[in-house]
């Protein structure tokens, strides 16, 4: 028998498959659709981007510098002209919380962007495991057995003295540095230490991936959820940790002024200027509950499991 | 067990053994050194001061000096305050902060506690959300803020209380509250969450289903497993206190210890400094020690060294 290709005609397929009920959704778009539903964390995002167009662009657009010393108006209530009113040296205060908003904004961003460092030790420690995974943990033990603050403190003794006199804000951001990847380590070998026990790990590892590879492209970006919520939170930390030294008078040095400082600052006179205190004071503890509100909105929607 | 215990102990002498070489090695590679005036001093005059303080020798021979008096106890001389040692200093303020910290353990526990277990049991009702909206205060808002806002209301508006210094009932009453805040609503919170983590267990239906009296339901199966967490706290709790004391001292002008180890870092005072340090870290390891030791104790399903055992 001939054959011929006339005899042969492609099957028409039918194709025969459900109706998805839903559109798929990637995982952020899930994340995103479960923080959109959680006001207190939108509100608090609303807030955070707010804030920071105020630092980034407020002192542009402020008719005063944070430094610029006028006598003739010292010690003003708030007014039209001087919104949250000036301090002992005649400065506007309006600016100088603005400007205080530059520095503590930049030294939470700084202090999460440290913790990424934290996300790389943890992952190898986590994925080395063995002897390796035993002194790198014991190190972070121990700095863990003393309080963060006290760590920082003492950096902050000796960065003020090995450094010049204005580097008040970079030896923030190293003593900061020093320690706030710590937590970050922790958190991270604990999600490599279950991650890598799974059946795609085995197949990257059966297929001849290299380490770095499994470690990098498998294994980290799986923990990205409680990465960026800890990343989040470390945020207010370190903008506490900030007002905190500056408030002992480890901080940024004058002319400069981060809310911490002003704070401080403002308790000499806080009997007859208790306004030189509020907004300071105001800025700090909206700023922190905002970041807090966000980071826990963030836990809810990245990491489902780690709700309570 | 007597196995975890001398891990335990040797890893937390481990520990102090680093904080004791770092601090030293810090205040003694900072330029300068303590005795930097603004006018120079004249040669002769420092090399006395340096051979007095031993400052002349080589740094491991210093090092090895301050671990061997370390070791007996014996923290140094101050360098600020002629005369006087460091133990002399934490002899004299420790007190102060102790019974400062000794009030706000107190009244965390006391407020904090009771808070967290009625919110649990109110979970979703206006009383959870009273507590709930005054504990996220109480941790976004620092110790300072509290202490300012207290001192000018209390103080100097209305004229209740002492705005300062230490020793009258009346005065103790500011720096605790602002010392109290966080702990206070961080015990709050995380009685809440066990509480909540409790009254869904189990036994807690099977109490309830073999007719067991509300009161001692709660008592006996509820608060007795909910309580555990707040333990755990007790080692972070001590450290935010000592950190928290040095704001707070400062504020209300406490003599204490806290008060104390701020003058010091403006002072450069550095034997202080790394002394108070030192005797912190000792407290803090401690704390913690204990804390990790009694856990199993109350808890009688942890079983020490091995967390992996438990399923």
């Amino acid at each position: 028998m001939q054959l011929s290709t006339e005899m042969f005609k492609p099957l028409q397929y039918k194709v025969v498959q459900e109706d998805l009920v839903r559109p798929s959704t990637t995982y952020w778009q899930d994340a995103w659709r479960r923080l959109k539903k959680n006001p207190l964390a939108m509100a608090s995002l609303a807030l955070i981007i707010f804030i920071i167009l105020l630092a980034v662009f407020g002192p542009m657009l402020s008719p005063y510098s944070y430094a610029e010393q006028d006598f003739a108006r010292k010690n003003q209530g708030p007014s039209t002209a001087h919104w949250f009113g000036t301090d002992g040296l005649g400065r506007d205060l309006f600016t100088r919380v603005l400007h205080g908003a530059r520095i503590s904004l930049s030294i939470g961003f700084m202090a999460s962007l440290v913790t990424l460092f934290g996300v790389l030790y943890g992952g190898i420690s986590g994925f080395a495991g063995g002897w390796l995974d035993n002194v790198m943990m014991r190190f972070v033990d121990i700095m863990y057995s003393i309080p963060f603050l006290l760590w920082v403190i003492l950096m902050m003794v000796y960065l003020k003295e090995i450094l010049p006199e204005n580097a008040g804000l970079i030896s923030m951001y190293i003593a900061l540095g020093l320690v706030y990847w710590l937590p970050m380590a922790r958190i991270v070998r604990g999600q490599i230490l279950s991650l890598k026990e799974q059946e795609f790990v085995l197949a990257a590892h059966t297929i001849g991936a290299p380490k770095t590879r499994i470690l990098l492209r498998h294994l980290i970006p799986n923990c990205i959820g409680p990465v960026i919520v800890t990343a989040t939170l470390t945020i207010p930390e370190a903008i506490f940790t900030e007002a905190f030294l500056s408030f002992i008078g480890l901080g940024v040095s004058a002319p400069r002024a981060s809310w911490g400082t002003l704070a401080s600052d403002a308790l000499v006179s806080l009997k007859s200027y208790p306004h030189l205190l509020f907004f300071p004071a105001a800025a700090i503890c909206i700023t922190l509950l905002a970041f807090n509100f966000l980071g826990d909105g963030l836990r809810d929607a990245l990491d489902p499991k780690m709700r309570k | 067990m007597l196995n975890y215990i001398i891990r335990r102990i040797l890893y937390a002498l481990m520990a102090l053994l680093v904080v004791v070489t770092v601090t030293f090695l810090f205040m003694h590679i900072i330029p300068g050194g303590p005795f930097q005036r603004e006018k120079a001093l004249p040669e002769a005059i420092k090399a006395n001061i340096e051979a007095r303080y031993k400052l002349d020798q080589p740094l491991h021979v210093q090092y090895y000096d301050y671990l061997s008096h370390l070791a007996k106890g014996d923290l140094g001389p101050s360098y600020k305050y002629r005369g006087r040692t460091v133990n002399e200093i934490i002899a004299e303020r420790f007190p102060v902060s102790a019974q400062l910290g000794g009030m706000v353990v107190a009244l965390a526990l006391m407020l904090g506690v009771p808070a967290g277990i009625l919110a649990a049991l109110k979970q979703n009702k206006t009383l959870d959300y009273v507590v709930m909206f005054f504990t996220t205060i109480g941790i976004a808002m620092p110790s300072f803020v509290i202490g300012t806002v207290l001192m000018y209301f209390l103080a100097y508006r209305w004229g209740l209380l002492p705005s300062a210094m230490w020793g009258t009932p009346q005065q103790v009453i500011m720096p605790t509250i602002a010392l109290a805040g966080l702990p206070t609503a961080y015990i709050a919170r995380l009685t809440r969450s066990s509480m909540l983590d409790v009254l869904s267990q189990d036994y807690m239906k099977t109490a309830l289903a073999k007719g067991l009296p509300q009161l001692r339901m709660l008592l006996v199966h509820g608060i007795k497993n909910a309580i555990i967490p707040v333990v755990t706290y007790l080692g972070p709790l001590l450290a935010q206190i000592l950190t928290g004391s040095f704001i707070v001292e400062n504020i209300f002008a406490v003599p204490g210890l806290g008060k104390h180890y701020v003058t010091s870092i403006y002072n450069r005072d550095y034997t202080v400094i790394l002394g108070v340090t030192i005797f912190y870290c000792v407290l803090l390891i401690l704390a913690n020690l204990l804390v990790d030791l009694a856990y199993p104790l109350i808890d009688p399903r942890i079983k020490l060294g091995g967390r992996k055992e438990l399923v």
